[in-house]
C-alpha cells in the first residue's frame, strides 16, 4: 500500500504493526512524535502495548531491559541527549543480550545545544554493542525497523535503527507500507529461551561476574556481533522475498566500474546519487557505497567493493575530537590497510554538524577532488570539513 | 502477626553460603522479606552489597527469579518487569499471579536512584520497592550518602581536627515517599520480625505502589561487633532515631513505642562511627542530634495522632 509518511510517521506505524509488549520512553525532538503517535495507537487500541512514560530517558532503557529480561518484546525511540542519557543502560542491554529495538532520530549533542540532525549521538553509542542500521529516506527507516525485530531476536542483541533528524524524521516521501497481517506474520511470535516470569524455572540475571567470567562472557557478546552479519542478510533476504524490496549491508550505487567513490550513511546518500548521476552523464565514472549497516561493520565486504576505486572520499557527519578524523574514515582506512589496500587514496569529509544542510554542489566539489587526486596521486588534506565558516 | 512457628517451615528462598560479611543485616533483610511472600516474587536488585555478594556468577543465593541491570535504576526496572507482566497477562501468555520487588541500599534510593523511585511511585506500578539503609555507601567503602545521620564519621565525610564527621541531618526519605500519595510506605528494622513481615505482606496485598524504609544496621560501616545487628537496630527504635510506623493511604500509624524513649547516646556509644562525638568539645553535636530527634518524633508522634 502507497502512503504518505514522514520518517516519524513510517517508524511509528512500523511500531503499531509489530505491536509490541512493552514501550518505555520519554519524549525529545526530533523523536518526539514517534512516542506520540504510538501512545495515541495505545490510546486507541491499535495496539496492545504497555506503554509507559517514564521521567527520564535512563529510566526509559531501564524500563525497557527490566521488561526485555521479563521476556518482553520492546522498544523504544529517542536521540541526541536521550540516547546519551541511555549510554551506561545501551552496554547492559547488550552484554546481557536482550532484543531491544530502539527508532532513534539522529541529532547533534550539546555543547552547544542543537536539536538538528547530525550523527554525533548514534556514533558515541557505536561501541555500545549495538547493531546499528541507517536509514536512506521514511522507506528504509520503516523497512529496517521491521527487520530490526527479528535480527535483535535472532542474534540476541539490541538494534537501533537511525533516521537523520528533520531531514528525515519530518519530511512526507511516498511509501510502501505492507498490511499488518504481512508484518505479524514476518517478525512471528517472540519466544525467549529465559525470562525472568518463567517462576518455574528461576534464573539469576546480571551477576556479579568477576576475574574468572567476565572476559569470556565479552567475548561471546563480540562473537555474537560478528555473527550477527549473517543474521542481518538472512533477515533481509527474507525481507525480499515476501515484499520486494532488497537489502544487504550496503548500497552500491554505480560502484563497479567507479574510479571515484563517496562512502557516507543516511540521507546525504540521497543528494550523493543525484551528483553521481550528473557525473556519470558528463562520462565521468563517478560512485557511491552508501553504507546501511554500521554495527556489525562489514568491512570485508567494503573492501571488496571498493577494488577499482583510485581516490575515495569519506563523509562523516559527526567528529570524534580525537584530533585525527571522523569516525567513519578511522573503520574505512583501517579496513583498508588490514587488507592490504593501504594505498587507496582515501580522505575524510566532515560535513553537516548541527544538521546543516550537504547541497549537490558540495558533493560536486567532493568529487573534483577526488579527480583531482586520482591524477595527482596525492591526497594535500587527510580531514576536510564541507560547509562549514573557516 | 507473622507466627515464627508457621513461618520457619516455609521454603528458605534466600540460601546460606553467599558472601555477606557475618553480621550483615542486608541478608537478614532479604530473607525476612522473602519468607513474608505468599505469592512468587520476582526481584530487581540495585548494585550494592546485597546484589555483589550473593550472585557471584556463577552462583546466585537467590531461589527466584532476580535481576540486576544497574545502581541507580531498580525502580525503573522492576517497573519495565511489571509492565511485561502485564502486557503478556493481557495477551494471555501468563496465569500466575507473581509480586514484583525492587531492592536498593540508601546510596542506590536516597542518592543515585531517587528520581527512578520517584517516577516509578509517580506512575503507579504495582511494586514493591525495599531500601534496606544501612546509613552509607557500605559496598563501595563507608562512604556518605543523604541517608547517613549528623556526626558520622565516613570516608567522605571523615572527622578530623576540623571536622566533626558528616555535617548535615539525614534526608527524610520516607516522608518524600509519602508525599507521592502512594498507598502503602513503611519503615521499620530488622529486628522485628512481627513488624517487618506482615508490613511486607501488606505492601504486596495494595493495588499500586509501596515503599518500605528499612534501617539495617551494618556492623562493618557502623563498627560494632558482628553478633549485635539485632540489637543495634533495637536500639534506633528505642532512642527513636528510627521511628517505626506505616503510613496507609495517606493515614500514619504508629507500629512500636518504646517503654521508654533512651537517649541517643545508647545507640551512638556501641558504634565506631561516631566515637569521635564523645571527645570533649563534640557535646554539642550529639546535643543538636538529640534535638534532632526528639522533634522527629514529636513531628510522628503528632502525625499518628497518639
Amino acid at each position: 500500500m502507497k502512503t504518505i509518511k514522514t520518517g516519524n510517521e513510517a517508524m511509528a506505524e512500523a511500531m503499531r504493526q509489530i505491536n509490541p509488549d512493552v514501550v518505555a520512553a520519554y519524549p525529545i525532538t526530533p523523536a518526539t512524535e514517534i512516542v506520540m503517535i504510538f501512545s495515541q495507537f495505545v490510546a486507541d487500541g491499535l495496539v496492545d502495548t504497555e506503554y509507559i512514560a517514564v521521567e527520564s530517558e535512563h529510566s526509559a532503557m531501564s524500563a525497557c531491559i527490566g521488561a526485555s529480561a521479563a521476556g518482553a518484546r520492546v522498544m523504544t525511540s529517542t536521540s541526541s541527549q536521550g540516547l546519551a542519557l541511555m549510554y551506561e543502560m545501551l552496554y547492559i542491554a547488550a552484554g546481557l543480550r536482550l532484543p531491544i529495538v530502539i527508532a532513534e532520530v539522529n541529532r547533534a549533542l550539546s555543547s552547544p545545544i542543537n536539536i538538528h540532525g547530525d550523527h554525533s549521538d548514534t556514533m558515541g553509542a557505536r561501541d555500545s554493542g549495538w547493531i546499528q542500521l541507517f536509514s536512506e529516506n521514511s522507506q528504509e527507516a520503516y523497512d529496517n525497523i521491521i527487520q530490526a525485530v527479528k535480527i535483535a531476536e535472532t542474534a540476541k542483541l539490541p538494534v537501533m535503527v537511525t533516521t537523520d533528524g528533520f531531514i528525515i524524521s519530518h519530511c512526507t516521501e511516498v511509501i510502501e507500507m505492507v498490511s499488518d497481517d504481512e508484518v505479524k506474520k514476518f517478525v512471528g511470535a517472540y519466544k525467549p529461551a529465559r525470562f525472568l516470569l518463567d517462576i518455574k524455572n528461576p534464573y539469576t540475571l546480571g551477576a556479579i561476574d568477576l576475574q574468572d567470567y567476565y572476559f569470556e562472557h565479552k567475548r561471546q557478546e563480540a562473537e555474537a556481533m560478528r555473527n550477527a552479519g549473517k543474521i542481518i542478510l538472512d533477515v533481509a533476504a527474507d525481507f525480499d522475498k515476501k515484499f520486494g524490496r532488497k537489502y544487504e549491508f550496503f548500497e552500491k550505487y554505480k560502484l563497479d566500474d567507479a574510479e571515484i567513490a563517496v562512502v557516507c550513511m543516511g540521507s546525504a546518500s540521497g543528494t550523493t546519487k543525484v551528483v553521481v548521476d550528473e557525473l556519470r552523464s558528463k562520462g565521468i565514472k563517478a560512485g557511491l557505497l552508501k553504507l546501511r549497516v554500521f554495527r556489525p561493520f562489514p568491512y570485508n565486504e567494503i573492501i571488496k567493493e571498493l577494488s577499482s576505486v583510485n581516490a575515495l572520499a569519506v563523509l562523516d557527519r559527526s567528529d570524534t575530537f580525537s584530533a585525527y578524523s571522523g569516525p567513519l574514515f578511522t573503520e574505512i582506512t583501517s579496513s583498508l590497510y588490514t587488507s592490504l589496500n593501504s594505498k587507496l587514496l582515501t580522505l575524510n569529509y566532515i560535513y553537516g554538524l548541527g544538521g546543516r544542510d550537504i547541497s549537490t554542489e558540495q558533493i560536486k566539489s567532493v568529487f573534483d577532488d577526488l579527480a583531482k587526486i586520482s591524477q595527482t596521486k596525492k591526497v594535500e588534506n587527510l580531514i576536510n570539513y564541507i560547509g562549514v565558516r573557516e | 502477626m507473622a507466627n515464627l512457628k508457621e513461618l520457619s517451615k516455609k521454603e528458605e528462598l534466600f540460601t546460606g553460603g553467599h558472601r555477606l560479611c557475618s553480621g550483615c543485616g542486608a541478608g537478614i533483610v532479604a530473607r525476612q522479606v522473602l519468607i513474608a511472600c505468599e505469592k512468587p516474587v520476582v526481584i530487581a536488585n540495585a548494585t550494592g552489597c546485597l546484589e555483589v555478594a550473593t550472585t557471584i556468577f556463577p552462583y546466585t543465593a537467590w531461589k527466584v527469579p532476580w535481576f540486576h541491570s544497574a545502581f541507580e535504576n531498580a525502580a525503573a526496572t522492576i517497573a519495565g518487569i511489571e509492565a511485561a507482566y502485564n502486557a503478556l497477562k493481557k495477551k494471555g501468555k501468563i496465569t500466575e499471579e507473581i509480586n514484583f520487588i525492587a531492592f536498593g541500599g540508601d546510596g542506590g534510593t536516597y542518592d543515585i536512584g531517587l528520581q527512578a523511585l520517584s517516577g516509578a511511585m509517580e506512575r503507579g506500578h504495582r511494586i514493591l520497592y525495599i531500601c534496606y539503609n544501612n546509613e552509607a555507601y557500605m559496598n563501595t567503602g563507608i562512604q556518605r550518602s543523604s541517608a547517613t545521620p549528623k556526626g558520622a564519621n565516613t570516608t567522605t565525610a571523615p572527622s578530623g581536627k576540623r571536622s566533626t564527621g558528616k555535617i548535615q541531618a539525614r534526608k527524610d526519605l520516607t516522608a518524600i515517599m509519602v508525599a507521592h500519595n502512594i498507598p502503602y510506605v513503611a519503615q521499620t528494622t530488622l529486628s522485628f520480625h512481627n513488624d517487618l513481615i506482615p508490613k511486607v505482606q501488606k505492601a504486596l496485598a495494595v493495588d499500586g505502589p509501596s515503599f518500605m524504609n528499612i534501617l539495617q544496621p551494618c556492623r562493618l560501616g557502623w563498627g560494632y561487633p558482628p553478633e549485635d545487628t539485632i540489637r543495634m537496630g533495637r536500639l534506633a527504635a528505642d532512642t527513636c532515631i528510627w521511628p517505626i510506623y506505616e503510613v496507609e493511604n495517606g493515614l500514619y500509624k504508629l507500629n512500636y513505642k518504646p517503654k521508654e524513649k533512651n537517649p541517643v547516646t545508647e545507640w551512638l556509644k556501641p558504634q565506631n562511627r561516631f566515637k569521635h562525638l564523645f571527645s570533649p568539645g563534640n557535646e554539642e553535636i550529639i546535643k543538636q542530634l538529640q534535638e534532632d530527634v526528639d522533634k522527629n518524633w514529636e513531628k510522628i508522634l503528632s502525625n499518628c495522632n497518639t
